[in-house]
């Protein structure tokens, strides 16, 4: 029988009241959300929070937003909201390909965006999707708040630069023209973290690729942004050799480890090839030519 | 921490700590021993019920989540002795052997009916694709939703 270290428990009715509550209890609080994270590490005693802060009841957390040049989502959103959304389906498909592989369908009604992103596992797949998107996220603390672009967002496996009294309350994705995006993933069994995935989101203009994001989960400490590949797409128009050059890229720069889901030239490989499949849906996506 | 939990539309009220799971909260109530404690882990789909209408895998939720929202568990299927389309399904169609992963197959795709009272194979297979069954397989599984779909009570129907 599994179960958590005794703690205590208490329902936040506000943001404001959650975050005075982390501020009063310190680093032994812990915000739970889906609670799918945060309840297995419990479990197996990885993580031993004494308070329990539940944010469930803040449905003022739970929403996607189109603000025109970004859309804006709330971080009680839960998985199974983000693969239904038409607006994401429209203007983010990348949301959906993740989704539909996290997991299954009744752990995708608990789990939300903003637990996904603060449990910073290095395999899960919504923080590639949202640092190939070029995201930030909103921290709010008993100071005001602040944005943290994604980049800077994860500091190394299950961290992140959220403080003792902050809670992560949105995460903005800047939207604009010619965007295309794609999430790939390799697991072993359905529903299981992946042995490797990769995001990739590009922005076309005029038959060249203006901007592009990559992102790899699984294969390193944290989300691996292939900048170097990124740098190479920009002002290029999409053609198979780039994208190949494109994996090449990632697999050079990724940092995976050896692990029961694989060893590490197989996670290179992984990440060349779905690197490339990622860029080719996405370049074809933002130009409507998807098969 | 006293909890008073909505199970099947009975309140229920007990002193636990709040680090009680879900799945034992409901099994240690008297009578309500039908929702299963399986790998513990939000794998396999044992311990699956209905809060607020939505499958989820109480194992994983701590019963002080659950106050204020409605709990169904398998106990609420069968009505004055006349079992649900899902459960006659099941009976019809041989979709349990040891019967461990049933209550939580029979929650999932009684949500999955009631919220697509007519679903292909490939939308059942994707709904308990969160339920683990290590005996009978799946195809009969599936073969019994198919045949609830197929054989909903009028009322079932309406309420969709």
């Amino acid at each position: 029988m599994q179960t958590p270290a005794p703690c205590d428990y208490e329902r936040a009715t506000s943001v404001e009241g959650a975050i005075a509550s982390l501020q009063r209890v310190g680093s032994s609080a812990r915000i739970i959300a889906g609670g799918h994270s945060l309840i297995p590490m419990m479990k197996l005693r990885l993580a031993t929070p004494e308070h329990l802060i539940d944010i469930n009841d803040l449905h003022e957390l739970s929403y996607i937003t189109d603000h025109g040049t970004e859309i804006r989502i709330g971080a009680l959103t839960r998985h199974v909201e983000l693969l239904t959304s038409e607006l994401l389906k429209s203007k983010l498909p990348v949301f959906a390909d993740a989704e539909e592989v996290i997991a299954d369908p009744v752990v995708r009604n608990r789990g939300t965006i903003g637990g996904s992103l603060c449990q910073a596992d290095p395999a899960e797949d919504l923080s590639s999707v949202c640092s190939a998107l070029k995201a930030t996220v909103v921290l709010k603390g008993p100071d005001g708040e602040r944005t943290v672009p994604l980049s800077e967002f994860h500091v190394g496996p299950f961290m992140t630069v959220v403080a003792d009294a902050e809670i992560l309350t949105e995460v903005r994705i800047p939207v604009k023209p010619g965007a295309g995006s794609a999430h790939e993933k390799v697991e072993r069994r359905a529903g299981d973290f992946a042995i490797a995935a990769a995001s990739a989101a590009v922005w076309i203009d005029g038959g060249t690729i203006a901007d592009a994001g990559i992102a790899l989960s699984a294969v390193g400490p944290k989300p691996i942004e292939v900048t170097r590949a990124e740098e190479l797409l920009k002002g290029k128009s999409p053609s198979e050799e780039l994208f190949e050059q494109a994996g090449q890229i990632a697999s050079e720069d990724c940092m995976p480890a050896a692990d029961g889901r694989g060893p590490i030239d197989y996670k290179r490989h992984l990440a060349a090839v779905l690197t490339k499949r990622a860029l080719r849906r996405a370049c074809a996506r933002a130009l409507h030519q998807e098969a | 921490m006293e909890l008073t939990i909505t199970i099947n539309g009975q309140p229920v009220t007990r002193d636990v700590e709040p680090r009680q799971l879900l799945v034992h909260y409901i099994r240690d109530t008297p009578g309500l021993t039908g929702t299963h404690w399986g790998c513990d882990t939000s794998n396999c789909g044992a311990c699956v019920v209905l809060m607020d209408g939505q499958p989820v895998k109480s194992c994983t939720t701590l019963a002080a989540m659950a106050v204020g929202h409605e709990i169904e568990t398998v106990e609420s299927l069968e009505q004055d002795g006349r079992l649900d389309p899902i459960q006659q399904g099941f009976h019809e169609l041989h979709a349990l052997h040891c019967g461990f992963c049933t209550p939580g197959m029979l929650m999932t795709t009684r949500a999955l009916l009631n919220e697509n009272p007519n679903p292909t194979e490939a939308e059942i297979r994707t709904a308990i694709s969160g339920g683990i069954c290590r005996c009978t397989g799946y195809k009969n599984i599936v073969a019994a939703v198919r045949w609830a779909a197929e054989h909903q009570p009028a009322t079932t129907t309406q309420e969709v």
